[in-house]
């Protein structure tokens, strides 16, 4: 697969570690004739895909500023949290562009390609890759044409009231329909802010601590009858958690 | 061309709950036995490493354990009148890949149907005459509670269910479901804890004079050893549940409860990543051969059997017949076969309820950790003079908030900005949600058949589901509903939000995978394609087991029912087929 | 490949074939059934037949320290098994270790304990063996490197550390301990890997069953002492362990998931029952060591991990469930000494036996991925010292030697 060489990993965490694994799918995935109990592979683990390069992989700079400046919009700082740019929201959608979602991988993308009923759901011929790279070139021309700026140049109450117009399809931007455009960034930011921090965006579980989710635990048992009672548990990630760190 | 292989006594396509009960119970007599699965082998520890089963992203928004839908999928449409287009991502319901099937990432709700319901249609008519809606074409099943009965037994006891009896036989249990019909057993696990909004619930429900009980789990409440000698783990309530695989062995399913004990056999085969092409019939038409499949490096293979049991989801085992050219393909206009028929869903409805004052840690819980009602499910309540048949099962299930999907905000709330953001916080911990799962009740007009425009990447035609929800079902929803918000009511909410199913059924937002009907059984091959023991009318080797054989869906969760009609189906081979093999059997 | 049923330091089997009469053949339909018995205790066909193939047509690699021995071809094949043996030839390699025509065989074939076999019990082992398919299957059993290919460096061995000799009873011990006796440093073998091997790879013999390290796994102490060994487990707990693979201590995996699947999930129940009686007529133990302190650093990120990482099936007192995930509390192996195997389960992860009983299989996962050296070290550390468990620190430095040992 391609995107290998560009830095995709079932993970490396463990930079620190003397050495980390870098597996594919789990093997045992891969038996036809199963025959017996499958025998048992050492270290054989079917592990979150992510990147670890720096950089942007799918954005151009031009891209990343327009991204950032939109989450930051959609997720502003405030007393409760950073802001989504701060949070690795753009960082996110970046990741999640180059990797088997940024071209609908996994998805029948079979024509003929017809836009349906609402009830027939999204019907595009676009996967996310073209949805972003369409969407920003339609956006920064119209900002362009409106106010000789970027987006990421706009005053905030310009850049709500354009962000506004595009959730209702008040704009018409060239390629893709502006409602689509502003709901598929909308679902990545929301899908960035809230994910596990692995995947580059929910930096320091910044959305778990804000909302009280304990993230990635695996047994309640001695939690689950204290009724109606704050927890307070320290969150904790896929990469593992700060009460793991040695203290002292 | 596909090269020929030795014959094998038994194939069965699909290795879920349904057909893997099956190859067990055959391998065991002795018979070779070989399993079909379209997907991967499964593993708990290496697949649900318990240290990356806990991922939204991947597992409920990319969802990683469904069918690939490029692999295969359905078209859909709401109306004859419209041209069906393909579901590119699943959004109503999530079909299952790989060995343990859509049983992996199921929420484990395990009900019995009610004895009414397996002669539903001569009951309702019983009881309404003319009053029963004439859209409907609900169907008895051909069976009776007293043939299903150890069957769903057998199904508990192998799946760990927990649960408290409500009738146990014939005498009413306090702190069960009165409604259930009279069963020969206590669950084999004690209920599950409960968190603190089913906990709530159950207390509103009581003081106004209903008959709570634990939703029955397959999310084990302590250890337990099944009939096969296979261990599961004490469920902890991780609240990754629903769309996810368990990581500690807690969840039922097949590759938890059966799989193991089954791959062990000598004379049983799993083929994995082998996707069966169609069922092979003789040049009569009134036996199958075998079947034909595909294996990952794209080679066909003709697997000849004398025996062949097809068990894959709903979908497929229609889509197997119809391809196969088994039964008379159903023809809405004119009313005519069999296969693609009574294809119905379920009606899902729901209140939601925001509170100042409360925290329900919503984070912890399960897929069937929660306390229910049965008041106004089904034919429990009087339905004379209210113009619709059917109900729900209305219960408080805390399947698990993880916050991507999970982060619910009043109506009026903006979807972003700081106001937004507010809103979030103020919400996440204090929001709880009446959940009311009521029946889809089918009609002539709703039904499975193959698309003339869309194919699968073998160059087949994908399935074509063509639904809306009748008249019939939307009244009930409102009606349902309607009661549930008198409980909701009670529990003192700052704001509520009644959300009873409306049509038109879409593809955008998750709803349930609790499909049924298209190849049903029964007690008359005019109406139906397989006879009480899922043996097929007129093609006696050939079983087809699932939901495709429910004539209509009552409000329950489906898979004890499957599960119970797969020990059924197996107990007819072992018991009656093989005494007779070729023939239809007659008792 | 088959690498650590057969550990013990020094090597394996070199049966080579000359020219003699052929073996008799086995008339008694009851000698043969016994001796199919006493190869399944002897679990013969762990180092004899390579899985899928067929049985005892050699081919098996053993992994030793220094080099590779491969399992011979023991069919009664006259080219390339044992077709042209004779019993007494086949006596002689049990009880002294010399194959025939005088070739001295390698420790990986357990003579030191099978010279205590009784010649009646390898009359029968002789009559099964003859009754096994013929199978044209050249070995070539020697596969170790200069100088330990060298046959004659095996006088020496031989001199240090084996004392040749059938079982004889204690008269002071009951017909049940004797026999549990006599299959345990017998046929059963256990020896050669819970006993603790010197630098040549001979048992350190006043260490019986002590435990060992080999290669990356611990055999642990199987001695009746109630902190490192399994002093705390009752007669029936030690049957069902052997019988099922699990009781509601521990679950075998690794190489012992191979001998309760090829081995002792076959024995009878009195055999087992005498195995048990035997191995629990131990000393008492010693003092148990103090535990670290529960306030260290390492303790106090140890517990956090534990919650978050082993709990959801260890349990959170680390009890376990039976049959299912090992219990760590007052575990012979947590308490060993030597983490080897602690260390390795949780990088590699591993599967548990499934016997007929108990079929589930379940695995531990593998968290090499997940978790650093640091965070292993510091869990380990904490397991075993919590719930009465004491045993010393994990090192860093210990799981990344291991990791490093271990990587594919």
């Amino acid at each position: 697969m391609t995107e290998q060489s560009k830095g995709l990993t079932r993970r490396q965490l463990l930079k620190t570690s003397a050495t980390t694994l870098a597996a594919g799918a789990a093997a045992s995935a891969q038996a036809a004739t199963v025959i017996g109990t499958p025998k048992w592979l050492p270290f054989d683990h079917n592990g979150p895909m992510h990147y670890d390069s720096p950089g942007w992989q799918f954005f151009t700079a031009e891209e990343a500023a327009e991204v950032e400046a939109i989450v930051e919009q959609l997720i502003p700082a405030d007393e409760l949290s950073v802001s989504g740019k701060d949070a690795g929201c753009a960082v996110f959608i970046d990741r999640q562009l180059v990797g088997d979602y940024g071209d609908f991988g996994r998805l029948y993308m079979e024509g003929p390609f017809t836009p349906g009923t609402p009830a027939q759901a999204d019907q595009s011929p676009l996967v996310p890759r073209e949805r972003y790279r369409i969407g920003l070139a339609g956006l920064s021309k119209y900002c362009q044409a409106t106010f000789q700026k970027n987006f990421s140049a706009l005053a905030p109450e310009q850049r709500d009231k354009v962000l506004t117009d595009l959730e209702k399809g008040a704009i018409t931007l060239e390629g893709i329909e502006a409602k689509a455009f502003f709901q598929q960034v909308l679902d990545n930011t929301m899908e960035g802010f809230f994910a596990d921090p692995i995947y580059g965006g929910n930096r320091d579980m910044v959305s778990w601590k804000m909302i009280g989710f304990p993230g990635a635990r695996y047994d309640y048992r001695d939690y689950i009858g204290l009724h109606n009672q704050k927890l307070n548990l320290t969150p904790i990630s896929i990469i593992g958690s700060s009460a793991w760190n040695k203290k002292g | 061309m596909a090269k020929k292989l030795p014959s094998t006594d038994v194939v069965v396509v699909g290795l879920g709950w349904a057909g893997s009960i099956i190859a067990n119970e055959l391998a065991d007599t002795g018979l070779n036995v070989i399993g079909f699965e379209r997907g991967p082998w499964r593993d708990t520890a290496t697949d649900f490493n318990l240290a990356s089963a806990t991922d939204e992203l991947r597992y409920n928004r990319r969802q990683e354990l469904m069918l690939r839908t490029k692999q295969n999928t359905c078209t859909m449409r709401n109306k004859e009148s419209e041209t069906a287009l393909p579901m590119r991502v699943w959004g109503s319901f999530h079909p299952g890949n790989g060995t343990g099937g859509a049983g992996n990432h199921w929420a484990g709700i395990t009900f019995r149907f009610q004895p009414t319901e397996f002669r539903l249609h001569s009951y309702l008519t019983e009881r309404y005459g003319k009053e029963l809606p004439a859209e409907l074409t609900l169907q008895d099943w051909g069976t009776t509670w007293e043939e299903m009965e150890p069957h769903y037994d057998a199904f508990e006891r192998l799946a760990g269910v927990s649960g408290k009896a409500g009738n146990l036989n014939g005498t009413i249990v306090e702190g069960g479901n009165p409604f259930e019909g009279a069963r020969s057993k206590e669950y084999p696990n004690p209920p599950t804890a409960q968190t603190y909004a089913p906990t709530l619930f159950a207390e509103a429900a009581k003081n106004l004079g209903y008959k709570p009980f634990p939703v029955p789990s397959a999310l084990a409440s302590r250890a337990y050893t099944n009939q096969l000698g296979v261990t599961m783990g004490p469920c902890t309530f991780c609240g990754f549940c629903t769309n996810y695989g368990c990581g500690n062995y807690s969840k039922a399913s097949a590759i938890v409860n059966v799989l193991p004990a089954l791959i062990r056999k000598p004379n049983f085969t799993a083929k994995t990543n082998s996707e069966v092409l169609k069922v092979t019939m003789d040049s009569t038409g009134t036996r199958a051969t075998g079947i034909i499949y595909v294996d990952s490096s794209g080679q066909e293979w003709e697997q000849p059997a004398e025996i062949v049991v097809v068990a894959a989801f709903i979908f497929e085992n229609v889509r197997l017949m119809l391809l196969s050219g088994v039964g008379e393909p159903y023809n809405p206009i004119t009313n005519t076969g069999t296969t693609g028929r009574n294809y119905a869903y379920q009606t899902a409805n729901s209140v939601k309820m925001f509170f100042n004052d409360k925290n329900f840690n919503p984070y912890i819980g399960g897929g069937a950790i929660g306390m229910g009602i049965d008041e106004f499910n089904n034919d429990n309540f009087d339905h004379s003079g209210l113009g619709f048949v059917g109900g729900g099962s209305t219960r408080v299930t805390p399947i698990g908030a993880a916050p991507i999907d999970s982060r619910p905000t009043p109506p009026g709330t903006p979807a972003w900005g700081a106001k937004w953001k507010k809103a979030t916080v103020d919400n996440y911990l204090s929001t709880m949600s009446i959940g009311c799962e009521a029946s889809s009740y089918s009609t002539r007009n709703n039904y499975l058949s193959l698309d003339p425009n869309y194919k699968d990447p073998h160059g087949r035609p994908l399935l074509r589901i063509t639904f809306d929800f009748p008249e019939n079902d939307l009244k009930m929803a409102q009606y349902v509903t309607n009661k549930v918000v008198e409980i909701a009511k009670t529990m003192n909410p700052r704001e509520m939000v009644p959300a009873p199913r409306k049509g038109p059924w879409a593809n955008t937002s998750y709803q349930s995978s609790h499909i049924v009907g298209g190849f049903i059984m029964g007690a008359d091959p005019k109406n139906s394609s397989v006879n009480k023991h899922l043996q097929v009318w007129g093609v006696p080797n050939l079983f087809v087991v699932g939901s495709s054989a429910f004539p209509q869906n009552p409000g329950y969760n489906p898979t004890g029912t499957v599960g119970a009609l797969a020990f059924k189906a197996a107990d007819a081979i072992k018991r009656l087929y093989l005494q007779r093999p070729g023939e239809m059997i007659s008792v | 490949m088959k690498t650590l049923l057969s550990l013990s330091a020094m090597a394996l089997l070199g049966l080579t074939v000359q020219a003699a009469h052929a073996g008799t053949g086995a008339d008694s339909y009851n000698l043969v059934e016994k001796g199919r018995y006493l190869a399944v205790v002897g679990d013969c066909t762990a180092c004899h037949t390579v899985p899928g193939k067929a049985p005892f047509s050699g081919g098996v690699a053993i992994e030793t320290p220094f080099g590779k021995l491969v399992g011979a071809n023991i069919t009664p094949d006259p080219d390339t098994g044992l077709g042209h043996w004779t019993f007494d030839d086949f006596q002689k390699v049990m009880s002294e270790g010399h194959s025939k025509g005088g070739k001295r065989l390698y420790g990986a074939m357990p003579f030191t304990a099978y010279t205590k076999v009784r010649k009646e019990d390898n009359l029968a082992l002789w009559a099964y063996l003859q009754t096994i398919e013929p199978v044209n299957n050249p070995v070539e059993t020697n596969q170790l490197p200069f100088p330990f290919n060298v046959r004659t460096s095996l006088i020496g061995w031989n001199m240090l550390n084996f004392t040749p000799g059938e079982f004889t009873p204690n008269a002071e011990k009951t017909p049940q301990w004797n026999r549990g006796a006599y299959l345990v440093e017998g046929l059963g073998h256990c020896g050669t890997c819970h006993t603790p091997k010197n630098l040549i790879g001979g048992d350190k013999n006043d260490q019986f069953l002590a435990g060992s390290n080999l290669q990356g796994w611990i055999a642990p102490d199987i001695t009746a002492n109630a902190h490192s060994g399994i002093g705390q487990w009752s007669n029936e707990e030690i049957v069902e362990y052997l019988k099922t693979g699990a009781n509601r201590f521990d679950i075998a995996s690794g190489p012992m998931a191979e001998a309760v699947e090829n081995s002792t999930q076959h024995w009878t129940d009195e055999d087992l029952m005498a195995v048990a009686v035997y191995l629990k007529d131990g000393q008492p133990a010693a003092a148990a060591p103090q535990p670290v302190a529960a306030d260290t650093p390492a303790m106090v990120a140890g517990k956090a991990i534990y919650a978050d990482r082993c709990s959801a099936c260890h349990v959170p007192n680390g009890e376990g469930v039976k049959n299912l995930f090992p219990k760590l509390a007052a575990a012979p192996l947590v308490n060993s000494t030597d983490p080897t195997s602690l260390i390795r389960v949780v990088l590699a992860g591993s599967r548990a036996g499934g016997t007929e009983a108990a079929p589930t299989g379940p695995a531990m996962p593998s968290f090499a991925w997940n978790l650093s050296d640091d965070n292993i070290a510091d869990v380990l550390t904490y397991v075993r010292n919590t719930w009465g468990n004491a045993a010393p620190a994990v090192s860093v430095g210990e799981v990344s030697d291991l990791r490093g040992d271990l990587h594919p």
